[in-house]
């Protein structure tokens, strides 16, 4: 059979984000991809490095749109531990609450994404009408709807008056029941079953040895989370499980996030329920002595790090940002070889690929032709380096 | 028949004009009820008609190295094929035009739209394009084998193949759609796929191959092919509407006149919107399953229940039952 070569991206209506993937095919089945996933560099790292920390947290919350609350808090309980500052438990329950209802806007977000991919779009506009649900609570606490602007060094700069946990916790039992109609949807929509199952299966061992993180290896069955495993902020103190599925498919993340959503909510309940008193900000030092740390935080898509050296100054020595979605590439395009065509955007949807905060790398050749990429066959090659290069 | 009147039947109504007008109708009804079903407002009535309009006064763009005329003429093969088929199929009586056999013709009409956009999908010369078309053409094969045996058990019944013979026997007889229900699912099934709708929308899947055969499109030919589409809904839900139930047949007690003709076009238009609602709740309810899937569900069920439906038909008709 005659090799197609499919090109998906950067510009594509799969594609929210720039990402381009060069899918070689026999007939309707993908034999190889090239993927190069760096359109979008800007530089935050470096950017960091040149603010004092009171100026960095706003910027890395704009590193991402969705999971812009991860960022500013992994960097912010870094540089807490470097100063030695020890937050209030109010501040971190409240930084608990924003970070699960980040959770759940993302985790519907994602649903609808998903669905959309398989042209199920009524599934689409359910669910992001109830995000918007949880954007309005968002907006609420925090003033704003992406980024909320919540966290600062020493504590979180808006309380939650008791009103406002009065109101919010009379919001929440509206949203459940719509988690267990999503729940029901997912068992027993015939043609969900029909392109989920089955669909860009990733065993325990591949998700272990690909490094996957998130929801991505949570539904291959690992049972890896850094909320449980490594517990920041609120976590340790609410009672809340790791929700996990042995499917490994498209079908098990679905699974996973719509469990996790669950979760979520009973987090955000319990925290509200149970908001110690005391003040929301302690007074932190403006510098911070010489130092390291590996500030990890369990985002929406995954595991995220922060790696943040000190130098004694007002400013980060160097900061390093290792998003989820990086974790995940190489599963994904190892579990699309030999699926069709058509699976290609659920598949890629199922990490829920965030793309400009992975970015790390701008490639300028002015004779047009290198690009960087990673090349994957059946047999997992990942290459950095020019075009078609092994 | 008086010329003047056939020409007035052939181009105002219930032909060409009326079916245009319809056609946007039934385009806006189709997506106020699916938009009203996701929690959405949905368009206003004259919406089609507006993107109708602008559509077609936008810039005509040739991909590079295409063949223009065929380009071109492929979506007005389109139009123009379900625009015949619409003028035998029953509005507001007995067709003037039908003869013994017209529901071949029409069925073979209703199947040049996806020739043609086969055909512009594989003279669009780029990828999303042609695996569009290609799609296109492997659903043709899938659906169209159930959908005309479906079609075909009707006339096998009533012993005509005139699709106006075959409604004007209902007028005192039980509805096809009660005597072979096999049938008239999957008719509708068949139905929904032909005109690429979810779950069957596989040729124009917009996540997976940006357009499919209309990527390319642009301008007039878009805004024909278009119509032409949504054309095909009408005349689809139309014949439909005639084999099984019972199109614009009135009651024998209602004198012939203008008073039949009305009563048999509101008939129609109930009948059609009927079978527009049951299409695009299963649009609405469904996402888009893959050709390969398409190719188990419709080999494996559609067929045989077609096959099933036209075997009990003609067991039925031996022994006398139900005729």
């Amino acid at each position: 059979m005659v090799e197609i070569t499919v090109p998906i991206g950067p510009q594509h209506p799969a594609l929210k984000e720039p990402v381009n993937f060069k899918v070689f095919a026999e007939g309707e089945t993908v034999v190889r991809l090239e993927l190069d996933v760096s359109y979008n560099h800007r530089g935050i790292e470096k950017a960091a490095e040149q603010r004092d920390f009171i100026r960095v947290v706003p910027l890395l919350e704009r590193v991402c749109g969705i999971c812009s609350h991860s960022h500013g808090t992994a960097f912010v309980k870094g540089i807490e531990e470097i100063m030695g500052v020890e937050v209030s438990p109010r501040a971190q329950y409240i930084r608990t609450i924003v970070a699960e209802l980040e959770r759940m806007h993302s985790h519907l977000l994602w649903l609808g994404v998903a669905a959309h991919e398989i042209g199920f779009n009524t599934l689409f506009m359910w669910t992001w009408r109830d995000r918007e649900v949880v954007q309005d609570i968002l907006e609420e606490l925090t003033g704003n709807r992406v980024n909320y602007g919540m966290n600062e060094i020493g504590g979180v700069r808006r309380d939650i008056p008791p009103a406002q946990v009065k109101k919010t916790l009379s919001l929440l039992p509206g949203l459940d029941e719509r988690l267990v109609k999503y729940r029901e949807m997912v068992r027993r929509q015939e043609t969900m079953i029909l392109r989920f199952r089955g669909v860009g299966k990733i065993t325990k061992a591949q998700a272990l040895s690909y490094g996957t993180v998130g929801p991505t290896a949570r539904a291959s069955g690992v049972d890896y989370d850094v909320r449980k495993d490594d517990p920041y902020i609120a976590y340790r103190e609410i009672p809340w499980n790791v929700v996990t599925s042995n499917d490994g498919d498209v079908y098990g993340r679905t699974v996973v996030r719509i469990g996790e959503l669950a979760e979520s909510l009973g987090i955000v309940r319990s925290c509200l329920e149970g908001l110690p008193d005391g003040p929301v900000t302690v007074d932190a030092p403006k510098k911070a002595p010489t130092g390291e740390i590996l500030s990890r935080y369990e985002a929406p898509r995954g595991e995220l790090c922060h790696y943040i050296r000190t130098n004694g100054t007002d400013k980060v020595d160097r900061l390093d940002i290792r998003t989820p979605t990086l974790a995940n590439w190489t599963s994904v395009a190892v579990c699309l070889v030999g699926q069709n065509i058509a699976d290609i955007p659920v598949i890629v949807a199922a990490i829920d690929p965030c793309l400009s905060c992975t970015s790390r790398m701008a490639v300028v050749d002015t004779e047009g032709r290198a690009r960087p990429c990673l090349s994957c066959t059946s047999r997992m090659t990942v290459v950095r380096g020019e075009d078609g290069e092994a | 028949m008086d010329p003047f009147f056939l020409l007035l039947y052939v181009l105002v109504f219930p032909g060409f004009l009326f079916l245009a007008a319809y056609a946007l109708f039934l385009a806006y009804l189709d997506r106020k009820v699916g938009a009203r079903m996701q929690h959405r407002v949905g368009p206003p009535l004259l919406q089609p008609l507006a993107d109708f309009v602008k559509v077609l006064g936008k810039e005509v763009i040739d991909p590079r190295g295409v063949d223009r005329p065929a380009f071109d003429a492929a979506p007005l093969l389109a139009l123009a094929a379900v625009m015949t088929a619409f003028l035998y199929v029953p509005v507001i009586g007995p067709s003037p035009v039908a003869f013994q056999g017209d529901l071949v013709l029409v069925l073979y009409l209703l199947t040049l739209p996806t020739v043609a956009l086969f055909l512009v999908g594989w003279l669009s010369r780029i990828v999303y394009s042609t695996v569009g078309g290609v799609r296109a053409v492997t659903q043709l094969f899938i659906y169209e084998v159930p959908f005309f045996l479906a079609l075909l058990a009707p006339a096998i019944a009533a012993g005509t193949w005139s699709i106006s013979g075959i409604t004007a026997l209902q007028a005192g007889h039980p509805w096809f759609a009660l005597l072979q229900p096999i049938g008239f699912v999957v008719a509708l099934v068949g139905l929904q796929a032909k005109l690429e709708r979810t779950p069957f929308d596989i040729p124009e899947a917009e996540t997976e191959i940006v357009a499919g055969p209309w990527t390319e499109l642009t301008g007039r030919r878009l805004a024909l092919m278009i119509l032409a589409n949504e054309m095909s809904l009408v005349v689809g839900a139309g014949l439909v509407a005639a084999l099984f139930l019972g199109g614009p047949s009135v009651p024998a007690w209602v004198p012939a006149g203008p008073v039949a003709a009305l009563a048999g076009f509101a008939l129609f238009l109930v009948k059609t919107i009927a079978i527009l609602l049951v299409l695009a709740s299963v649009k609405v309810m469904t996402g888009r399953i893959r050709i390969d899937q398409l190719n188990d569900v419709g080999w494996k069920y559609l067929a045989n229940a077609a096959l099933l439906q036209v075997a009990l038909v003609l067991f039925m008709g031996f022994w006398g039952v139900g005729t």
